[in-house]
């Protein structure tokens, strides 16, 4: 590590603090939820009376968003396609953080990356959902435009990273792989990768302090989790005095 | 059509979504609590001179206690798929009551004193410190959710506005700020057994009345009996039941129902109220109160069976909550549930056939099916998820000829509430309950227009004083309101089976 310049160095030593921030932050917040109490029964109901039941629907909801599709298409049509556009787009950059490649991840790369590339397109929706719908203009603070705009500004320098100036992919891998396995090397002093991994650090640390939570906190709903047996089974309140 | 001085929503072409009017509903007020109704049941008798201290703190012990406020306050989106959603939006306007705004009510609070990026950035996340405006708003927005869920059926988190308006009451009764309407009723309902404040001669001689008057109109000995040991199911109504009209044909309806299927049955005097307003408040302890008693009632009385009446919310907290509230319900038969909904009681005789039904008693109604938000969204009845949906349209088919459903988007699962649960059913918040109401006013009216309905059959004691109260504001006699036993009780043959 001796060898490092200073600017690796610098970004070494924040990448870790972002991680560890990111890593742990969330832990606290989910273990937070995972251990505070439900003291009633609290199902949305018609809701499923089986564990079996329960989880059906929330696969459901994870993988279709079928919530938000009931409750507003123009919405669900952007966040779902934000979302499998992430999916994409991590698929692409795991091969940077695998080595060797397996096949499979390797040989979906090409449609990943067609995917991966519409990342800015759901952004600038969704933003200009928020400004032109007055409801939406109304609830949405400087939080919830900024939170947009800095994927995107990250997505538009990845996508500058591949398309515009070309890098040293090698280079970032190396890097990257180095970070993971605690031996860092030295990074490409790219400014676009630069400006890429700023952003990104910026995003793993603010993650755990915003609603960006909801990524971990849709297992914890209450309302949707709790199985509707309370006459079946009673439902005991922990923090009840006997 | 009854005079308001203020402006009736115009239903003529159905509710649409409005524009944001901000503060369009910012004047309502409550009537404040007495110092009296505060003390007795556990809250300061005025405000706090440290409120904010106060307050801050009783928030922080509900996110400990509520796994819902705390995953609540951090996890909406505010992707705004709830924003149209809630009948006091659309019926005002008012951005205040999109059931994210509300919830924004508490949550720019949580964020600046419980967050970090609140702390450090203060205005770009909307944190704001609990000021005596920030009070102010919560006072009348917290008071214009009747907790009826809809919001949360379509949010992608489950986000249940009611869990934040409770726990927004919750923190102002602490600081001694409470709503009048509410704690007098907890506070009868503690000291008499009703919300009312019945006592129990009272009691006796409506019974005794409405006996007289059954056998007058059927020939027929119908008893509504009170305290008598040792019947087999104890019936809990909603007090309104009692004294209410349209409700006391309900009453009259289930004490039919009870005679023909030879079943005993008794009121209590003890605990002659099935509403618990203590859920309204988010008071734990007054909520659990309200059911102990009941439970104990029925332990007094030897009963097998508890049997509840046509109430919304009272049946939430009878279905979900009693069993945690006030269980084990260890001295009933364990072969029924517990409660078990007058409806289900009604259904499985429909089922055994030990009913004898004339339906043509009915044909004078065209008859649909308005769904209470609380049994449709917080309660079952039956084993299968919609019994609630399913059952009492069972027997409202089984007893009349003409039967017409509402626009499924207004009803069952995404059904708009009355206007005045959760609290509102008080005069001097008509005007949040008139407009709240348009948009289920609207649907019926549709059905009526076009389909020649002339009644709304309902189970829930609060939809039908709103309703009673509100329709002729747009129009509809109040007649058109009735519960589903009072039809069961027109269309009931007792005698010979
Ligand atoms: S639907 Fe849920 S996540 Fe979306 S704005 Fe409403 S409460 Fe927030
Ligand atoms: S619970 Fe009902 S009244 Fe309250 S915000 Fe949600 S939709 Fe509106």
């Amino acid at each position: 590590m001796g060898g490092l310049s200073l600017l690796s160095l610098v970004y070494v030593a924040l990448s870790y603090a972002a991680a560890a921030i990111f890593v742990g932050g969330l832990m606290r917040k989910l273990w937070g939820y995972a251990v505070t109490p439900n003291p009633l029964c609290i199902p949305t109901t018609p809701s499923p009376a089986t564990k079996g039941g329960v989880v059906a629907r929330l696969a459901l909801n994870i993988v279709a968003f079928a919530d938000l599709f009931k409750g507003n298409r123009w919405t669900w049509i952007g966040g779902y396609a934000f979302h499998v556009i992430l999916i994409a787009v991590t698929v692409r950059h795991l091969r940077l953080f695998i080595y060797p490649v397996p096949p499979l991840l390797a040989e979906i790369q090409p449609l990943a990356l067609l995917i991966a590339m519409l990342l800015p397109l759901p952004l600038v929706y969704l933003l200009a959902r928020r400004k032109m719908v007055d409801r939406y203009a109304w609830i949405s603070s400087p939080a919830d435009y900024g939170v947009l705009i800095l994927i995107l500004l990250i997505a538009l320098s990845g996508l500058g990273l591949k398309f515009v100036s070309h890098s040293d992919l090698v280079g970032i891998k190396h890097f990257l792989l180095g970070l993971l396995m605690f031996s860092p090397v030295d990074m490409p002093a790219h400014p676009a990768f630069i400006i890429h991994l700023t952003l990104v650090l910026m995003l793993a640390v603010y993650f755990p302090y915003s609603k960006l939570v909801h990524a971990g906190g849709v297992f914890f709903s209450p309302t949707r989790m709790m199985v509707d047996d309370p006459r079946e089974r009673r439902h005991i309140n922990p923090w009840a005095a006997k | 059509m009854a005079k308001a001085d203020f402006e009736i929503p115009d239903i003529k072409n159905g509710v649409s979504v409005p524009a944001v009017k901000p503060g369009a509903m910012a004047h309502v007020k409550y009537h404040p609590a007495s110092e009296a109704h505060l003390t007795k049941l556990g809250f300061p008798a005025k405000r706090v001179d440290n409120w904010k201290e106060v307050a801050l703190a009783k928030m922080n012990e509900l996110m400990g206690k509520y796994k819902s406020l705390s995953l609540f306050l951090d996890v909406c989106v505010k992707c705004g798929a709830c924003a149209d959603k809630c009948h006091y939006y659309l019926g005002t306007g008012d951005p205040n009551n999109m059931p994210v705004a509300r919830q924004e009510l508490m949550r720019k609070v949580y964020r600046k004193n419980f967050t970090l990026g609140g702390k450090l950035f203060g205005g770009l996340a909307r944190a704001e410190d609990l000021t005596e405006e920030v009070l102010r708003e919560w006072m009348a927005y917290f008071h214009q959710c009747s907790q009826c869920r809809r919001c949360s059926v379509f949010c992608p988190f489950g986000i249940d506005t009611a869990e934040i308006s409770m726990a927004a009451r919750e923190i102002m009764d602490s600081i001694g700020i409470g709503q009048k309407y509410t704690l007098e009723i907890i506070a009868k309902v503690h000291d008499t057994g009703n919300n009312l404040g019945i006592p129990k001669d009272a009691l006796i001689g409506t019974l005794e009345f409405l006996e007289e008057d059954v056998k007058e109109t059927t020939g027929v000995d119908v008893k509504f009996p009170l305290d008598q040991k040792g019947a087999e199911v104890m019936l809990i109504v909603p007090s309104a039941d009692f004294f209410s009209s349209p409700h006391v044909d309900s009453l009259v309806g289930y004490a039919k129902v009870f005679h023909a299927a030879g079943i005993s049955y008794t009121f209590s005097s003890h605990a002659s109220e099935f509403a618990n307003f203590g859920m309204f408040i988010g008071s734990y302890d007054n909520t659990k109160k309200i059911a102990t008693r009941i439970a104990d009632a029925g332990r007094d009385l030897g009963v097998k069976r508890i049997v509840v009446g046509e109430c919304g919310h009272a049946y939430r907290v009878a279905y979900s909550f009693w069993n945690t509230l006030a269980g084990p319900f260890d001295y009933l038969d364990k072969n029924h549930s517990v409660p078990t909904h007058v409806c289900e009681f009604t259904d499985e005789l429909l089922r055994r056939n030990a009913l004898k039904l004339d339906k043509s008693a009915n044909d004078e109604f065209t008859v649909t099916y308005h769904d209470s938000c609380n049994v449709a969204r917080a309660s079952r009845m039956g084993t299968e998820p919609g019994g609630q949906f399913e059952i009492p349209r069972n027997i409202l088919k089984a007893v009349c000829n003409k039967y017409v459903e509402m626009d499924p988007e207004a009803n069952r699962e995404k059904t708009f509430c009355c206007g005045g649960g959760g609290g509102l059913l008080s005069d001097e918040l008509l005007e949040v309950r008139v407009k709240g109401a348009a948009p289920k006013v609207s649907a019926l009216k549709e059905v009526m227009d076009n389909q020649g309905v002339n009644t709304m059959a309902m189970i829930c004691a609060i939809c039908k004083a709103q309703f009673t109260k509100v329709l002729p504001y747009y129009d509809i006699p109040m007649e058109a309101v009735a519960g589903v036993h009072q039809l069961v009780s027109n269309a009931i043959q007792l005698g010979d089976k």
